[in-house]
């Protein structure tokens, strides 16, 4: 069931209905009866993955909670009598189990995901391997992808390790965990949230509360605006280009990959605008997943500011965990032994952050696009912190920080090269994503974009009109935005103004929306993630 | 804010969206004016002031093309309509008579059966001619439900803003024109074309690998008996003089099987083509799948003596009120008639039936 589908406009409806109409206790089974049936339109093998996954997390939590209860109660009991190294050794004896048991939840979650989401790509590359020596292929497994598995897995992953680091005590409720995992406006594509922020929001009752629904439907209607009207209606555009680089090359290239970043943008902003507006409506709130990445002066800030939640995500439970892990740290002693302190510093923090941007660009996708996507964004990353006292130097001599114009300059650069790395998206292999990238600077063919060139891409003078107004108003509304909420001020405004808004957002929704027979109907790109 | 202000704010927000997104259904949805005229037939059924007819005809284009009401009306004094849209199924057939006997209830209903062929829906834009310009009504939304292709949604005829909302950047003139009343095409249902293309070559019927008519279309059909027995109608069967596509006898002995079983008469006026005097040489438009006015006139007076004495319809002609309305017909029928031969002569073809050559 898409967000954009009118079964789940309609089953959104009912549900709202019903939530505000049962007592307070009963609303979180509600959500929980509603984010299965919404999950089981996606398959009933799908509901049968995630519900293994919510049984495996949900008994391992509690035993390591338990091992925790156990370890407390034997101290307490033994307060006066235990010496601090027995204390300490018997810390130590629960947490190796603990540990034992967190491995194995770990691998059972996690392999699932890779099992499903990765086997193909191992197999692609054995192929790949076997045909140098002419070797027998072996056959792709025929299993689909369930739906957001990525996100429900890095959710459970999160509150596994959250527990077994005794951040809070887990969720003895199994019901109630099954709903932190499963809440169905998250389950498509975010944002990942933690137990600790979301959980007691989810099974505490809300009243109905005027603010929060007509924020949420306000929210939604965003959502609905970027997605069906400007990330639906330029997607042909990219289709077209991306599906076939021999006949798109050059000036076509970088219009591609500039269109790729509006309907990026416009796709997974929309969407999660619409799951923060759903959740917000049942009274719930959800974190950001996004601060107007667009604007970001440098890589390291635009990824603070994309996708928030995955990347604290990769923070929290990789890079944080492998830097301080014992091999990495040995590693540390070992290269600032050998390569002198400056160097051998950075040597584990390198590697780390190696580790988890080929860990964000597997997750991303099961193909080496993604990994040389992330290594991309690594090696940027890397680069730019080695040229920061260049930096340094430059601004000490020229005072241009606070210069508009140079900001600007930074913004347009940060924007260009994430669409350059970006490329990788978009083409079938990391080949022909690099011929394509370069075919910009060899195929000098601007002029053919302004000859019919850009109405041959499947979109109509029309379409262009939209999509530039879309734009523009999306630019608007961010720019708004750097001042506060935008419905916030908005409610400083007249009645009539604020109803305008809303009602020209509705009817420009309806009318000019890409969506229907002759539209193909399409995915939240991160639904495949 | 007080709760009452507050939902008394919303209230007229609500409304004003409503004419809005009403404003722009009516200008957004197709008025099949000047093109593609069939999409405009059903609806005008429902803006006729008098609904009182003698005879109702129910089909697809070999009943509103072959058939004319005001050649029934003036050789035999007998009123009808015609309702029927371009390949008309036979559900859509029975909802749509479910739904005109709610209007009136007509002294016979003929049923033209070549829509027995078809056991599943075929196509969106057959389902949007027939059903768009239905008010809506059970029958709609059972025949809605019954039509549907895989990719066409409920909820989009309901409200058709939904299915047109992408017209805004094909509008034209008479999308402003035509914005809430529409122009009349048809003569109480028949879409009049007075240009001749002769019958050159028939194509030969292909073998079949079932001939047997299926049960879906059987059920319609008895669904249909049954609805006219229960108002005292006489149902009708017809297969219409046009040789293609092809009638297979085994369809034929078939129908003529159920219509024995169910004490009903069923023409198949191929059959009788020279006993009417159809010239498939000048009485065609498109060689022989339709009749032109010539042929329709000529297939009508046969069949209207036939009406008038299997069925005893009287003839109202003498009727002041009704004759009133008929004269105004007939007006029209003339006016038109002459306009098509006149574009014909001028043009070599006619205005409305060939958008393609009036863009050259």
């Amino acid at each position: 069931m898409l967000f954009t589908s009118y079964n789940f406009i309609l089953f959104l409806v009912v549900l709202f209905i019903i939530y505000y109409l049962i007592p307070k206790k009963y609303q979180w089974m509600l959500l929980l009866l509603g984010s299965f049936v919404f999950y089981s339109y996606s398959g009933w093998d799908n509901v049968a993955y995630i519900t293994v996954t919510i049984l495996a997390t949900y008994f391992v939590s509690l035993k390591i909670g338990q091992l925790y209860e156990q370890q407390d109660s034997y101290i307490k009991e033994n307060k006066g009598s235990l010496a601090r190294e027995d204390r300490k050794k018997y810390k130590a004896k629960i947490n190796a189990k603990q540990k034992k048991y967190l491995l194995l939840c770990l691998l059972f979650d996690l392999g699932i995901l890779a099992v499903l989401k990765y086997t193909n790509f191992v197999i692609s590359n054995i192929n790949s391997i076997g045909n140098l020596f002419k070797a027998t292929e072996i056959s792709f497994l025929d299993i689909a992808l369930p739906m957001g598995i990525s996100f429900y897995t890095f959710q459970s992953v999160g509150y596994l390790v959250d527990v077994y680091r005794g951040k809070y005590a887990p969720e003895k409720n199994l019901g109630k965990f099954a709903l932190f995992v499963s809440f169905f406006p998250q389950l498509v594509q975010g944002p990942i949230s933690r137990f600790d922020d979301l959980g007691e929001q989810l099974y505490a009752g809300h009243s109905f509360d005027y603010k929060n629904v007509s924020f949420g439907i306000q929210r939604i209607l965003w959502g609905f605006f970027k997605k069906l009207v400007i990330a639906d209606r330029i997607l042909v555009g990219v289709n077209t280009i991306t599906q076939n680089p021999e006949t798109y090359q050059g000036i076509y290239v970088f219009l591609g990959m500039i269109f790729y970043a509006v309907q990026l943008y416009a796709d997974f902003t929309g969407g999660i605008d619409i799951t923060i507006g759903i959740a917000q409506v049942f009274g719930i709130e959800l974190k950001e997943n996004f601060q107007r990445p667009f604007f970001s002066k440098s890589i390291v800030e635009y990824w603070r500011r994309w996708h928030i939640t995955m990347g604290t995500w990769f923070r929290d439970y990789v890079f944080y965990p492998v830097s301080i892990s014992s091999p990495m740290l040995k590693l540390s002693k070992f290269s600032r032994k050998h390569l002198g302190e400056k160097l051998g510093k950075k040597v584990p923090v390198y590697l780390s952050t190696i580790i988890v941007w080929s860990a964000t660009g597997i997750w991303h996708g099961a193909s080496w696009n993604f990994i040389v996507w992330g290594l991309l964004n690594c090696l940027v990353i890397i680069v730019s912190q080695e040229f920061e006292p260049l930096y340094a130097k430059f601004h000490s001599k020229f005072n241009v920080r606070h210069n508009f114009f140079f900001r600007l300059f930074q913004v347009a650069r940060t924007f260009l090269l994430m669409c350059s790395i970006r490329i990788l998206d978009c083409y079938r292999n990391v080949g022909i994503s690099f011929k394509m990238y370069f075919s910009m600077f060899t195929n000098w063919n601007f002029g053919e974009i302004f000859n019919g060139g850009l109405l041959g891409l499947g979109l109509k003078k029309s379409d262009y009109i939209v999509l530039i107004f879309g734009i523009i108003i999306m630019t608007v509304f961010s720019l708004i935005q750097r001042k506060g909420s935008v419905r916030e001020q908005l409610t400083e405004k007249s009645d009539v103004l604020q109803y305008a808004v809303g009602i020209a957002l509705f009817v420009s929704i309806i009318t000019f929306g890409a969506y229907g027979i002759g539209y193909d109907s399409n995915q939240f790109i991160y639904n495949q993630f | 804010m007080t709760t009452g202000k507050r939902i008394a704010k919303l209230a007229i927000a609500a409304l004003i969206t409503i004419v809005i997104l009403i404003f722009l259904q009516n200008l957004l949805m197709p008025k099949y004016m000047s093109e593609i005229l069939e999409g405009a037939l059903i609806s005008e059924y429902y803006s006729e002031d008098i609904k009182d007819h003698d005879v109702i005809f129910i089909g697809d284009c070999e009943v509103y093309e072959n058939f004319s009401p005001i050649t029934l009306w003036k050789e035999y004094g007998i009123t009808s309509f015609i309702r029927g849209s371009a390949q008309q199924l036979i559900w859509h057939s029975y909802y749509l008579l479910e739904d005109t006997l709610k209007y009136e209830k007509p002294d016979v209903v003929v049923f033209n059966v070549l829509s027995m062929m078809y056991d599943e829906p075929q196509n969106e834009a057959y389902n949007r001619m027939a059903l768009d310009g239905m008010p809506l009504s059970l029958s709609k939304l059972k025949s809605i439900k019954a039509s549907m292709v895989e990719e066409e949604k409920f909820i989009t005829y309901i409200f058709p803003i939904l299915r047109y909302h992408s017209r805004w950047d094909e509008l034209s003139g008479e999308d402003f024109k035509y914005m809430f009343k529409k122009d009349k095409i048809t003569h109480n249902g028949y879409l009049m074309r007075v240009d001749v293309k002769p019958v050159t070559t028939i194509p030969r019927a292909r073998k079949l690998p079932n001939y047997e008519l299926s049960d879906i279309c059987y059920d319609y059909l008895k669904k249909m008996t049954a609805l006219c027995k229960e108002n005292d109608i006489e149902l009708v069967l017809i297969k219409a003089p046009s040789i293609y596509p092809h009638w297979y006898d085994e369809w034929d002995e078939q129908i003529e099987d159920y219509a024995s079983e169910n004490g009903l008469l069923y023409i198949n006026f191929l059959k009788y083509t020279d006993e009417i005097g159809i010239d498939f040489q000048t009485d065609t438009y498109d060689a022989g799948l339709h009749l032109n006015l010539s042929g329709a006139e000529k297939l009508t007076k046969y069949f209207g003596k036939l009406l008038s004495d299997e069925f005893n319809l009287a003839d109202r002609r003498d009727d002041e009120q009704l004759s009133k309305v008929w004269i105004e017909k007939e007006a029209f029928y003339i006016d038109i008639m002459e306009k098509q031969y006149a574009e014909l002569e001028e043009l070599g073809y006619i205005k409305a039936f060939n958008s393609k050559k009036n863009e050259e």
